[in-house]
């Protein structure tokens, strides 16, 4: 699949802005005045401007809308409804940790469950295609909700709880990799169940459809810079858990320390977050007999 | 509404002879011309004159090229569009209800007006049979020439799919596939229809009728004893050739010469 940087961006910034809500919501730590302005500035920062960066993505979004019709079904949509909502609640909390120097304290609840089942929708988006084998499974949504409330408890100053958090993600990010690397063949769609002409013999592409590229090509048969992904993987589990997991497991871990140590964990997110999309493959790209 | 109709009046659909097909991309060219000239956002070209040229295109052709154990192989021309799944799970997906599938007929279609262009529902279709289009950012797919087939201002004989009316070979065929008497479904009984990637659970609408098997002439041996070479190892001057050339390559020689 294309790694789009909107999407890049957008996945990785509002998981950590609603993993950093959670924690705020859920009281930890409890915050007020000029100290809880500046943690709902970074964390709104983070969650809304992943979401303006999701609409960059979108071919026509004078539509968007529309998007909050259809939660029966569509997880995109209940994702818009979720993530409103909990900037809704999370707002109004804020305001009185804030200005009124009061903690509504249900709100905070609501608003932080609210913003952890946000990323989880975010996970589902991805997670619920079966066309896309590496994707479609529980382990995607563990590791969006993993990283963002890890991401939370690192910004929030959990230093040991989110050093715990990072090396159980480093664990299942492990997990979901090679288990990843398997399940296409897994799930048994191959060239000839595309055509059905597998009772004929072996089936190759003998000529494509077209001589130029096209939108199912550039979209979801992404294969430019696969070769790098070994490197890539060693990049982002380091970056992304057991670095930040080090530094913060540091005694006397101050300011500077757990900044780094964010910075740090946003690269490796990144590179985890490139990784996820340019290493999935797209059961259509069986049609043009490549993967 | 996204949300899948539990049973359609009818299912529309098409059915593909792939034992027929030449490859002569006929229907892709009058599924463009008539999508393009027709509802809905037309069918874009970029670079269309350029070094790199693509566009939106509704109907593509492949070409296979299939491997028995033994024999020759076999190219199979492969046409691939909507196959307007009953379990589509492009609709599902979809967050503003702009991709819906017709309760009287089972067609999938877009509401251009409703699209956002996320690109979800191409996500979620196994067959690549949705394209953004890269001008209008909305998305692309068959409609079954829906403009088409109830179309009373057009002659009976051209409410059918542009691209089923332009077939010159007949190897395309459009109908109600559910039910039983029709003559698509009869033709699907017959020839063994099937569905493309069945594991993927979309249960397609339409139906590819397999290349039949082609002749194999296993009786021509009649009078193939007369016609055994009747010298295994040339003679003569062939002879004298074959042992010189050999002996100049480095003295191996065999039936075919120097090897």
């Amino acid at each position: 699949m294309h790694p789009a940087p909107s999407v890049i961006l957008f996945s990785t910034l509002s998981g950590l802005g609603f993993g950093l809500l959670a924690w705020l919501g859920f009281g930890q730590p409890v915050v007020f005045g000029w100290t809880a302005f500046w943690f709902y500035a970074l964390a709104y920062a983070l969650a809304v401007g992943g979401l303006l960066a999701s609409t960059f993505h979108l071919g026509n979004p004078k539509n968007a809308l529309k998007a909050y019709t259809q939660w029966k079904t569509s997880w995109l949509s209940r994702e818009a409804w979720l993530s409103v909502l909990a900037l809704v609640f999370m707002g109004i909390f804020a305001i009185g940790e804030i200005f009124l120097g009061t903690r509504w304290s249900v709100l905070g609840w609501i608003g932080g469950l609210l913003s952890i089942a946000t990323v989880f929708t975010t996970s589902m988006i991805y997670a619920q295609l079966k066309t896309v084998p590496r994707w479609n499974h529980p382990t995607t949504s563990v590791l969006f909700l993993l990283y963002s409330i890890a991401g939370g408890a690192l910004l929030t100053g959990h230093g040991l709880i989110a050093a715990i958090l990072l090396l159980i993600a480093a664990a299942i990010q492990l997990l979901a990799w090679s288990a990843g690397d398997k399940r296409f063949a897994e799930r048994g769609s191959t060239i000839e169940t595309a055509t059905g002409l597998g009772f004929m013999g072996k089936v190759r592409q003998f000529e494509p459809p077209h001589t130029g590229t096209n939108y199912l090509l550039d979209e979801m048969v992404y294969v430019v810079g696969r070769k790098h992904a070994k490197t890539l993987r060693l990049f982002a589990i380091v970056l992304a858990c057991l670095a930040p997991a080090a530094l913060l497991a540091l005694p006397s871990a101050g300011l500077a320390l757990i900044g780094l140590a964010a910075v740090v964990h946003l690269i490796g997110l990144f590179a985890q977050r490139w990784l996820f999309f340019a290493e999935a493959e797209h059961v259509v790209g069986l049609y043009y007999d490549k993967r | 509404m996204t949300q899948l109709p539990t049973s359609t009046e009818r299912s529309l659909g098409l059915v593909i002879d792939l034992d027929t097909c030449v490859g002569c991309h006929a229907c892709v060219i009058s599924c463009k011309g008539w999508n393009t000239e027709n509802y809905g956002a037309p069918l874009s070209d970029i670079d269309a004159y350029g070094a790199n040229p693509h566009g939106t295109f509704l109907n593509r052709v492949h070409a296979y090229e299939v491997q028995p154990e033994t024999g020759p192989a076999q190219t199979v021309h492969f046409p691939k569009s909507c196959l307007h799944c009953e379990d589509a799970p492009c609709v599902t997906v979809c967050p503003t209800g702009a991709s819906y599938k017709r309760v009287e007929d089972g067609i999938v279609l877009v509401n251009e007006d409703d699209c956002i262009g996320c690109g979800l529902c191409a996500w979620a279709c196994p067959y690549g049979a949705r394209e953004l289009d890269q001008l209008a950012g909305v998305m692309k797919k068959c409609t079954l020439c829906v403009d088409r087939i109830y179309n009373e201002n057009l002659p009976e004989e051209d409410r059918v799919p542009s691209c089923v009316r332009t077939c010159p070979a007949g190897a395309r065929h459009f109908g109600d596939l559910a039910d039983p008497d029709s003559d698509v479904s009869k033709l699907v009984a017959e020839r063994g229809g099937m569905d493309l990637m069945p594991e993927l659970g979309t249960k397609p609408v339409n139906k590819y009728l397999p290349p039949r098997p082609r002749d194999r002439d296993d009786n021509i041996d009649i009078l193939a004893p007369f016609l055994d070479p009747v010298i295994e190892e040339p003679t003569g001057f062939l002879g004298w050739l074959d042992k010189a050339l050999g002996t100049v390559s480095g003295g191996k020689t065999d039936k075919k010469g120097a090897s």
